[in-house]
């Protein structure tokens, strides 16, 4: 290790490894600092991703990252109504385990090196411009220096708030969740089941990803202001007692997603945030790893090009931004404000939802099906469904 | 007169470490580390750490 870099990336998850690469894919000299003793460990998500989110940052897929593969989702409805929903593209379950160690040996393999039991506390800066970060790592305090300091610390991100950035996710837009890794469950293994009721999770869904032969993550993620009056891991083991009475659990696992817009400030100079901790999550569905790797894509991308540059100010790195809106930022601005009228959606009105999708043959189901019934049952959906879809 | 003061505390058993509570706190009053959880003094007691706890692993104790 030296004493300076090029770029320090603060995290080895997805979006901090994928940074990683893409800048120094550029010529960079990159650091990446993980806190914990492992990279990937523990597996605070859901595992499930599209073939084309994997595609973004990835031009091939390796089968190790692959637990099984998602064709169809299941709609349960409060009251157990079962709406089968062609998904239309290929899905994944993921092995993160192996998936995030594979994209940290590829950030390594373009030339980054990886230091994990690395702890960062705090940032160095040159009269405003971020500088470095300290660290301690096998009980010694480290300083490093860099031209970027990227913060790809997660929902519990503090790069952001150091440098001055408001980065809090306000109550109602923390998805707070819980999830069991169970075995031998008696749920299908290639649908994507996603369960919808206020009594199992209010502000939020229940999910059983499938990992094959009755395996698979049950969680779900319920608002910061539902969880006042019970806790997620209340809401899941009662399920299990109510549903599936006697299921094994071999990993659990708890972590909060923030649903939000993506930050109004991603950049200052010398810094960039990506993946959770710039809050670039899909509102709705809580997923986070596509739009992490994307993000990454784009951050290693602009950074490498500023470090070749000789510039690393914030206006210098303006294309990061410009570039996440186009992809995806500007999609989650509209996504946000249809999940705030998803959230009101009554268990009556969910059920109805289910009852429309019924009516559609089978074969030509999909979640846009379900959409538009959703939108006949509450029209204050419509004028912020019209922006998403024209 | 007797002044009780109180802190948020976190019950090691429980606490996972997942950092959702550091990341609603409105004042940067938590600090996480690996196994250990600390509370600044800039904390109000507002109480979003114990209501968005996943596994409820903190409560409000009175300070020694």
């Amino acid at each position: 290790m030296k004493n300076s870099y090029d770029i320090v990336v603060v995290g080895a998850g997805p979006a901090g490894s994928t940074t990683a690469r893409f800048a120094a894919q550029n010529g960079a000299s990159v650091l990446v600092l993980e806190k914990d003793r492992d990279v990937g460990i523990p597996v605070r998500c859901a595992e499930g991703i599209s073939d084309a989110g994997l595609r973004s940052a990835l031009d091939e897929i390796d089968e190790r990252w692959i637990d099984s593969r998602i064709s169809d989702v299941m709609f349960h409805s409060p009251a157990g109504k079962q709406v089968e929903l062609n998904f239309k593209q290929t899905g994944y379950i993921l092995n993160r385990k192996i998936f995030d160690y594979d994209l940290a040996h590829m950030a390594v393999k373009a030339g980054a090196e990886v230091l994990t039991k690395a702890y960062v506390s705090g940032l160095l800066f040159d009269g405003d411009k971020v500088s470095g970060v300290t660290f301690t790592h096998m009980g010694k305090e480290h300083k490093v220096n860099a031209k970027i300091v990227v913060g790809a610390d997660g929902v519990e991100s503090r790069v952001g708030r150091w440098a001055g950035i408001k980065t809090r996710t306000k109550m109602r837009d923390m998805e707070t969740c819980a999830q069991y890794t169970v075995s031998d469950i008696d749920l299908s293994d290639h649908h994507l089941h996603l369960f919808f009721s206020t009594k199992i999770a209010p502000e939020g869904y229940l999910w059983f990803f499938p990992k094959g032969n009755g395996r698979g993550n049950l969680g779900l993620g319920i608002s910061g202001d539902a969880a006042r009056e019970k806790a997620p891991v209340a809401y899941l083991d009662e399920f299990i007692a109510e549903r599936f009475p006697g299921v094994s659990v071999l990993n659990s696992v708890v972590g909060g997603v923030p649903c939000d817009k993506t930050l109004d400030t991603l950049i200052l100079d010398g810094l960039m945030l990506v993946g959770d901790a710039g809050h670039q999550v899909n509102p709705i569905s809580g997923g986070g790893i596509a739009t992490a790797l994307i993000s990454g894509r784009i951050a290693g991308e602009v950074a490498g090009s500023a470090i070749n540059s000789g510039n690393t100010s914030a206006k210098a790195m303006l294309d990061y931004p410009k570039r996440w809106h186009k992809a995806e930022g500007k999609t989650h601005e509209i996504l946000y404000k249809l999940k705030n009228n998803i959230f009101k959606l009554t268990d009556e009105e969910f059920e109805a939802i289910a009852d429309a999708g019924l009516k559609v043959p089978v074969e030509k189901r999909t979640m846009i099906t379900l959409f538009k019934a959703a939108l006949v049952k509450k029209p204050s959906l419509i004028l912020d469904a019209i922006k998403v879809f024209t | 007169m007797k002044r009780i003061f109180q802190k948020i505390a976190y019950d090691p058993q429980l606490c996972d470490f997942c950092g959702t509570c550091v990341a609603v706190c409105p004042h940067d009053s938590i600090e996480l580390f690996e196994a250990d959880f600390n509370i600044l003094d800039s904390c109000t007691l507002c109480k979003n750490c114990i209501d968005v706890c996943p596994i409820r692993a903190l409560e409000v104790a009175d300070e020694e």
